[in-house]
């Protein structure tokens, strides 16, 4: 509850800042605010750890503190920081603007708190709100460029039409249940006697078609690849990372909560979806040209892996999908933040421009073969574990067919991060040096180690929630 | 008796008439190419579920179904405000409200 509470007031105090003149210091000021509040997390995450944190609610119900919420925030926090970090350099250029890009990341990072430890549908409704105008504005950020304006709003479009599904989900529930609360609504739904009712089934089915447009999955997926592209390359790597995971925090704490005794109805769906997200998203990934478009459908793909976590949540995957986010987010956020610097120095986002990148910063290319190894799931990287514990949840909760497709998968995969690596190690440089600063060899650092340590020690990540 | 008129109308009738509204809406995103048309059809999708809302309140004797809608009213506005903005920007660049104008990135 805290960690949402001063995280709003960070985003407050950042806006205040730039009226009282301290431009300067509103970077330093966010990313230090956040490792406060990240460390104000640390004694509930050793608790965790033991084993020996209660779950606390706050303000009527709407806010719930538990052990998913409690490393799901952790995380999130840890992303901002990385992203707030990035984005001192990425808007130079706009330094008259730059407290309200770090605020509005500030207040999306709020909504994503909010996604992670709602209690009420009040409050997932206001996160998910939160989360997506914060990131329509980002997506459109870039006024003069007419990509960015396409990118924002076919955005926009796309997200409010998904929170109109959303909230008439939440209508008929609230009409079947009388309840806004998770609470109320778990509790009705494990009293009725006999079938529930269908009122209750079309509710249910609009909230999953809402949250399944919200983390990009087939056939809700076609927004993505347009809007990843357009958007300015840091709003992407939000995109990708901060908002994907809270999407499906919020999608797992939903359903896990209140929604288990109607999962069997959507099982056959979801199953077909989720084969359909990984396969067609790694398909497409392997024609494309552009690295931004080849990460946007290799985040749909994974999109699907991680949906298998929620089709098996009935075996409570939490566990599994957090430590899949986590291998996920901090791979992709070191891409990115590689693919800006080579942007910088060559104003290309193709696979070309990566040609020779071996050769101009060997740092730079080692870091970014590593963050694509995780991603292909190539052991001993944090993403091949992330994997391997999804599979290992499916497999146990007895979907042996998905878990053979997604195998699959996973190796064709392996084939488009590739070509990265070759372009860079292979092809012959070009005489522009890509050039990394201070805050963005911090940030590939951290992601770096990061994503080292899990792969290293998966079992403690795992112990958190398992 | 506040509730005579609620009494009167079944339930079923608000459901109804709700679910016509938000059909409406959702095939006005789906067909409509003027992006102000397709924002008022999003606005019918999201007042159709506070009509909605109210009806299940006012059948459940529960107050919160209201509350929510002010909710719904508050974050609405606040989406409409950054969608309209959006649109500006784009009307300075292309000069169009119309959507399929849109086109510098691939499908």
């Amino acid at each position: 509850m805290k960690t949402l509470v001063y995280t709003s007031f960070l985003g407050i105090a950042c806006l205040v800042a730039e009226v009282l003149n301290l431009r300067k210091f509103i970077l330093p000021l966010c990313v230090l605010g956040l490792a406060v509040i990240f460390g104000l997390n640390v004694p509930d995450l050793i608790q965790l750890q033991s084993k020996s944190l209660a779950p606390a609610s706050f303000y009527n119900g709407m806010v719930v503190v538990d052990g998913f919420s409690v490393a799901f925030s952790a995380l999130l926090i840890v992303f901002a920081i990385l992203l707030l970090l990035l984005s001192g350099d990425f808007y130079r250029k706009e330094e008259d603007k730059i407290s309200d890009y770090m605020s509005i990341t500030i207040f999306t990072l709020c909504g994503a708190l909010a996604l992670v430890s709602f209690g009420n549908m009040a409050m997932f409704f206001l996160g998910i709100e939160v989360l997506s105008i914060s990131l329509y504005v980002l997506a459109g950020s870039n006024k003069r460029s007419v990509r960015s304006n396409e990118a924002g709003m076919k955005y926009f479009l796309m997200g409010s039409f998904a929170s109109g599904l959303l909230l008439f989900g939440i209508a008929l529930v609230y009409g079947e249940t009388a309840s806004f609360d998770l609470n109320g609504i778990a509790e009705y739904i494990a009293n009725v006697q006999g079938p529930l009712s269908p009122m209750l089934y079309v509710g249910i089915a609009l909230i999953l078609v809402a949250l399944l447009f919200k983390v990009s999955a087939v056939p809700f997926h076609f927004w993505a690849p347009d809007v990843y592209e357009g958007s300015p390359t840091l709003t992407t790597a939000m995109m990708a990372t901060l908002a994907k995971v809270a999407a499906f925090a919020a999608f797992y704490r939903l359903f896990a909560t209140c929604f288990i005794p109607s999962f069997p109805a959507f099982a056959w769906t979801l199953t077909a979806v989720a084969a359909a997200t990984i396969t067609l998203g790694n398909l497409t990934a392997l024609v494309q040209d552009s690295f931004k478009r080849m990460m946007a459908f290799s985040g749909v793909s994974h999109a699907g892996y991680l949906l298998i976590g929620i089709m098996c949540l009935y075996g409570h995957t939490d566990a599994a999908i957090f430590y899949y986010s986590l291998a996920y987010g901090v791979a992709s956020l070191s891409a990115f933040a590689i693919a800006i610097l080579v942007a910088k120095a060559t104003g290309s986002e193709k696979f070309e421009a990566f040609n020779g990148l071996g050769k101009k910063s060997p740092l730079l290319a080692g870091a970014l073969t590593l963050s694509m190894l995780s991603l292909a799931g190539i052991p001993p990287f944090a993403g091949f574990f992330g994997k391997y514990y999804i599979f290992s949840e499916a497999f146990r909760t007895g979907h042996l067919g998905i878990t053979v497709v997604a195998v699959v998968n996973s190796i064709i995969g392996v084939y488009f991060y590739f070509k990265v690596i070759l372009a860079m190690y292979t092809q012959d440089a070009d005489d522009k040096p890509v050039q990394s600063n201070l805050a963005y060899s911090l940030v590939i650092g951290i992601a770096v180690v990061i994503s080292l340590i899990a792969g290293l020690f998966p079992s403690w990540f795992i112990g958190l929630l398992g | 008796m506040h509730l005579s008129v609620f009494n009167t109308v079944p339930i079923q009738y608000y459901l109804l008439i709700s679910t016509v509204l938000f059909c409406i809406g959702v095939f006005g995103v789906l067909f409509r190419r003027n992006a102000i048309i397709m924002f008022m059809s999003i606005e019918l999708m999201l007042n159709a579920v506070n009509l909605l809302l109210v009806a299940f309140s006012t059948f459940h004797n529960d107050a919160n179904g209201q509350v929510f809608v002010f909710f719904i009213m508050a974050v609405a506005a606040a989406e409409v405000a950054v969608g309209l903005a959006i649109l500006v920007t784009i009307f300075r660049n292309v000069h169009s409200v119309d959507i399929d104008e849109l086109k510098q990135l691939k499908h």
